[in-house]
């Protein structure tokens, strides 16, 4: 089973919708796994059923019970995250604060303190229009813990491919290079970085990429909206040249990406050709590089 | 005043308003900007001020120390974060899963475990005319964002206490991040797309900032690209719409060469012009 995994330090360089084509190109024999969870929009492309739903609980939050609490304030004491008041009197937990820890009720006497286990999303096991199956999910808004949901994700779309023999897990991961990220990595073949040519897209690929090596893995990019900055595309292919990552492709700034997406369709759906080509030729590429 | 800008999906602008917001709001006023995205930190790129100083930030974590440890195993039952684990005769720490809450610290009977720095990233100082620009900058191989995020706002306070405005660019996302560069802010900005993608995301931004009852208002970038959807929302949730910045390819091609827009781009600078209205009128309200 292979697992390609595609990210993009920057956000809005069009990760989702490159991988939305890939998915469309490669059928109904792809699990989709859409661990962009903080913003997932690939569902916005890909029209799954929603067949299967399930809760993810993760992480605790400290409630005080007030019948049993005498005031004495070691749990105020003992928090590092500001997530203990008072209020009229009465030790309060800020949710939004608690780190879920769980130091306070470990030091509370009258054991007054309970940690709930909070839900902080959901998953979802759905046929998509290619009719192959794709793994999403939905976090919480705040939540913690986005690198769990991550994992659960990952987990379910690899154990989906043991069930039904196949043999391609494609990955959209999450921006930055936190925990969502290190999660979306974790057992990855094949990274897809996607980036564009700007200061920041350049930066964001430096950064993102330090962490691939930390990782150890094959890596190859693609170039969005190539030719809004000749110089700029210029300078990431002699990055690309200087670390041996894989030029996959150069796209060119096209609105009819937007287009597509409003239409609630990817570029390969569309009566868009030279894309479509391009995109195509990406996506065999990619395939070479992990078989 | 604290102005966090955010939004629900990445590369909707979050950087440009920033830099472009604080530059032209420091032609008239004191102004910090902070880039709060110390995953990616980019408003940099776009500020190129003079460095006045510069510092590392530092966690707390655990560190073992073997002569007193009787190996009790309470360090690692009282960590939830799997930070702290005994394994045979020793006990590890993984100083990035550690949350740095104390408890296998203070709790240890021996006192085995005590807490020393470990840098996390590194602070910047810069400075352009009446702009103060601090840049927070995480290590790779670092997961977290959080105490980072919040020593810099720490920072802000203690450094400027008396700025007019103290702009955050705030991460993307909906998550723990953005929630702790926009929890103690006087006003959120959120800004978006005129996309499904940008909707989308826009409407988690909406519910998380409606969560922190926070006021916000919306900006509309790429103006003219996509649909009518997202005004559509705005009009029918209530919610302000202070401006819009057109769709351009010169826009695009600006932003990639790291230049600052509202000298070049009239739009835009229209548009800064009736956010500062906007903003002035919330410091009035604030002093009243």
């Amino acid at each position: 089973m292979k697992e390609i995994v595609v990210i993009s330090g920057k956000g809005g360089t069009g990760k989702t919708s490159i991988t939305a084509a890939f998915a469309f190109l490669a059928g109904s024999e792809l699990i989709l796994a859409d661990c962009d969870v903080d913003a997932a929009d690939m569902h916005l492309l890909m029209k799954p059923d929603f067949a299967i739903s399930e809760n993810f609980f993760s992480g605790e939050t400290a409630r005080i019970i007030q019948d049993n609490c005498i005031a004495c304030g070691k749990c105020l004491d003992v928090c590092r995250f500001n997530a203990i008041s008072i209020i009229k009197g009465q030790y309060i937990v800020n949710p939004v604060n608690c780190e879920g820890c769980g130091y306070c009720a470990r030091v509370c006497p009258t054991e007054t303190i309970v940690n709930d286990i909070p839900k902080v999303g959901e998953w979802y096991k759905s046929t998509i229009k290619t009719q192959g199956t794709m793994i999403h999910a939905k976090l919480n808004i705040g939540a913690d813990n986005s690198g769990k949901l991550v994992a659960k994700v990952k987990n379910e779309a690899r154990q989906i491919a043991q069930d039904l023999n196949k043999e391609l897990i494609l990955v959209d991961g999450s921006p930055g290079i936190g925990c969502p990220v290190v999660s979306s990595l974790s057992g990855a073949s094949f990274v897809v970085l996607v980036t564009e040519p700007s200061v920041s897209g350049l930066h964001d690929l430096e950064r993102v990429y330090q962490l691939i090596k930390n990782f150890n893995l094959p890596a190859g990019c693609i170039i969005n909206k190539s030719d809004i900055n000749l110089q700029k595309s210029k300078e990431i292919i002699a990055f690309l040249d200087e670390n041996d990552i894989i030029l996959i492709a150069e796209l060119p700034y096209d609105e009819r990406f937007t287009k597509a997406m409003t239409m609630g369709k990817t570029i390969v759906e569309t009566e868009n050709k030279q894309l479509t080509k391009l995109i195509k030729k990406a996506w065999k590429t990619i395939n070479n590089q992990i078989s | 005043m604290r102005i966090s800008i955010a939004s629900g999906k990445g590369g909707t602008g979050k950087t440009t308003l920033s830099t472009n917001l604080s530059a032209f709001l420091a032609e008239g006023s004191e102004v910090v900007l902070a880039d709060l995205d110390v995953e990616e930190p980019n408003s940099g790129l776009f500020i190129r001020g003079d460095l006045i100083s510069t510092e590392h930030k530092y966690k707390m974590v655990p560190e073992w120390k073997e002569d007193a440890c009787t190996l009790c195993g309470l360090c690692q039952k009282v960590c939830n974060f799997n930070a702290v684990i005994r394994l045979a005769n020793q006990i590890l720490v993984f100083p990035q899963l550690c949350h740095g809450c104390y408890a296998c610290s203070e709790l240890c009977p021996t006192e085995s475990l005590p807490m020393i720095p470990q840098k996390m990233g590194q602070l910047s100082l810069y400075k352009r005319g009446n702009l103060n620009f601090v840049e927070s900058r995480l290590d790779v191989g670092e997961e977290q964002a959080v105490p980072l995020i919040s020593q810099t706002i720490d920072y802000i306070d203690q450094h400027f206490p008396e700025a007019k405005y103290k702009i955050f660019d705030a991460p993307p996302g909906t998550s723990c991040p953005v929630i702790e560069a926009t929890k103690d802010s006087d006003f959120v900005i959120l800004i978006t797309e005129p996309t499904p993608f940008g909707l989308h995301d826009l409407k988690l931004a909406v519910e998380t900032i409606r969560s922190l009852n926070k006021p916000f208002g919306i900006v509309i970038n790429r103006d003219g690209l996509g649909n009518d959807d997202v005004i559509e929302y705005c009009t029918k949730q209530n919610i302000s719409i202070l401006a819009k910045i057109p769709n351009s390819r010169k826009i695009a091609e600006l932003y990639s060469q790291g230049e600052l827009l509202y000298h070049q781009i009239p739009e835009m600078a229209q548009a800064l012009k009736e956010i500062e209205n906007y903003l002035s009128k919330l410091v009035i309200q604030e002093l009243a």
